[in-house]
């Protein structure tokens, strides 16, 4: 069936893009030497990879966290997105609509500037992320009685500004941390198997609360009444994805910092490859975001190797004449 | 089935839209809900819907609607509302297959029933030949013919329709409604809809309830309802009611002389 073929087309690229993530950095890996490595690491299976213990320690501690991080961060943004524009009924809507980036960057900074870069700063991340988004949900809910979609966009901008003139108001106090306040926002998956772990269980949770949610959206997109009118519960649908998206961006952006362009990219470059149900669009994008993170992440990490190009940089450096390329590719007439 | 409309009042905003509204759809008729706008005609049919908080009473086959849960509340009403957002990137059978909704379970998906129901549907209403083409590139006749197919798709023996012929030509609007009639006499459907056409509304309702000002103020059969009197008083239109087909009367617009 075409959907299932879109699906192994999609995981296929996703495994090559991370396979290729693996191999290629300061040292060069051979494909054969890495794929018969990580069979090595499988149960049962016994394999003779012909790789160095320095190149199986770069393997396994520094490439495989840094992929599986990617995939996994670029992931959740673009499923969270795809999530996002489903509630919201407009495919503009981004993952950081409702203040998740500026509460995190806010928290961030108050981390950066009183304690320093450490441990603390992925944790800051995420409460920050959560913080903003419950901020503009409370003030959208208690704006209008039940909360319009129109009226909780308008409290995201709302929380959105407030929090960052404050995190603005910090930096200017303690210009000496702009840098590393800076260079978080533009984000970074080289937080190793740690972050790894700690993001791991978020990511399925929310990913599988939203996949699950794929047909429900189909029906909110007729609009709320006709929904009901169909037997779904609109608001309560829209809640439970809202807070999966969510959780999704939260653990991305403690895992990754501000990476952006992914969350709205990627999801409607599937929308225009693979049609319009979220059914389709909420899977791919998950495999589709992966792929491309992880992809950025290869580039940021090679074209001015040894140094690092920030990742929030490539993806949008990358991800724009990309994006340009396959709206042109499936140009329709608007009508 | 019997829908039962006692004393229903809705408020929106504080203001009062509907008062004491009282009328009956009986099974297997077409009841048109006819009314100059801002008369309440569609807030009318969302309250039967359950889609606005209101007062009084509603039943369906004698059970009371807001005690039905959502679910089995759509397993007994369809509803297609006057202006429906259609995705544009959703194909047709994608679009039919959410009138089954109301029997898929939440975490669920369709089963092979119901994906049989939108196959017959779409059959029955010529539409088999485009189940793969998106909304966006149908026409208008061909937009209300699937909504109609969603509305039928859910297999509800009540049918709401809110101006199931706005923006139609005369052709498709005589079309839909045929095959609104059609569809009612063959499945012993209960038809409820808001209609502008005067004419129209005589030519296929059996009966008729006249709303001005967010009440009742007339109901019966065509020839009761539409009088120059009612007419004139309501829709602040000077007309001649003429006879028409099978005794069922047409409007005519007069214009002022002199």
């Amino acid at each position: 069936m075409r959907r299932g073929v879109m699906f192994a087309g999609a995981a296929v690229v996703l495994a090559a893009c991370m396979t290729a993530g693996l191999m290629v950095g300061a040292a060069g890996l051979p494909l054969k030497g890495v794929v018969l490595a990580l069979a090595d690491r499988l149960p049962f299976v016994s394999a003779h990879s012909g790789l160095t213990s320095l190149e199986t320690g770069v393997l396994f501690e520094l490439r495989l966290p840094r992929v599986l991080l990617g995939a996994m961060v670029g992931g959740l943004l673009a499923v969270a997105g795809a999530g996002y524009q489903g509630v919201f009924r407009n495919p503009l809507a981004d993952p950081y609509l409702l203040g998740a980036a500026a509460g995190a960057g806010l928290t961030v900074t108050l981390v950066i500037v009183a304690v320093g870069d450490g441990a603390a700063v992925p944790l800051a991340a995420f409460c920050g992320a959560a913080g903003g988004v419950l901020l503009a949900y409370g003030l959208g809910h208690t704006a209008t009685r039940g909360g319009g979609t129109a009226t909780l966009v308008l409290a995201g901008v709302a929380v959105t500004s407030f929090l960052t003139a404050v995190q603005t108001f910090l930096q200017q106090l303690k210009v000496e941390e702009l840098q590393r306040v800076y260079a978080w926002i533009l984000g970074d998956v080289g937080g190793g198997w740690e972050q790894v772990v700690m993001c791991a269980p978020y990511a399925v949770v929310a990913a599988a609360i939203l996949l699950l949610h794929g047909r429900l959206l189909d029906v909110l997109s007729v609009g709320d009444d006709e929904a009901s009118s169909l037997g779904v519960r609109a608001g309560r649908v829209r809640l439970v994805v809202l807070v999966a998206a969510s959780l999704a961006t939260a653990a991305a952006v403690s895992a990754g910092g501000l990476i952006g362009f992914v969350g709205v990219v990627v999801p409607h470059a599937v929308r225009r490859l693979a049609g319009g149900s979220y059914r389709v669009v909420l899977p791919l994008s998950l495999l589709a975001g992966g792929a491309f993170l992880v992809t950025a992440d290869l580039i940021a990490r090679t074209v001015l190797a040894p140094a690092e190009l920030p990742i929030g940089v490539v993806t949008a450096f990358v991800g724009a004449p990309f994006f340009v390329t396959i709206l042109r590719a499936t140009r329709k007439v608007e009508t | 089935m019997t829908v039962e409309i006692t004393g229903v009042g809705v408020e929106l905003g504080g203001r009062p839209v509907l008062r004491g509204v009282t009328a009956t759809a009986r099974e297997g008729r077409w009841l048109a809900v006819i009314g100059p706008n801002g008369a309440g005609k569609s807030t009318l049919l969302k309250a039967v819907m359950g889609l606005l908080p209101c007062t009084g009473l509603i039943t369906v086959a004698g059970r009371p609607v807001r005690d039905l849960a959502p679910r089995d509340r759509a397993r007994l009403l369809a509803y297609a509302p006057q202006s429906p957002l259609l995705p544009p990137d959703m194909t047709v059978h994608e679009y039919a297959l959410l009138g089954r909704t109301p029997y898929i379970p939440y975490w669920g998906r369709e089963s092979a029933r119901d994906t049989e129901t939108v196959r017959a549907v779409l059959d029955r209403l010529d539409l088999t030949g485009l189940a793969a083409r998106p909304l966006e590139r149908l026409s208008g006749g061909e937009r209300q013919r699937v909504v109609l197919a969603r509305a039928l798709t859910q297999e509800a023996p009540v049918l709401l329709l809110d101006e199931p012929t706005t923006a139609l030509d005369l052709g498709h609007q005589q079309q839909v409604l045929e095959l609104v009639d059609r569809l009612r006499r063959d499945d012993g459907l209960t038809v409820v809809s808001t209609l502008h056409d005067l004419t129209l509304a005589a030519q296929y309702a059996d009966d008729l309830l006249l709303m001005s000002g967010g009440t009742a103020v007339a109901a019966g059969g065509p020839g009761e309802v539409l009088t120059e009197e009612l007419v004139t008083r309501h829709f602040g239109a000077r007309v001649t009611i003429g006879a028409g087909p099978a005794g069922r009367p047409v409007v005519h617009l007069r214009r002022p002389t002199g």
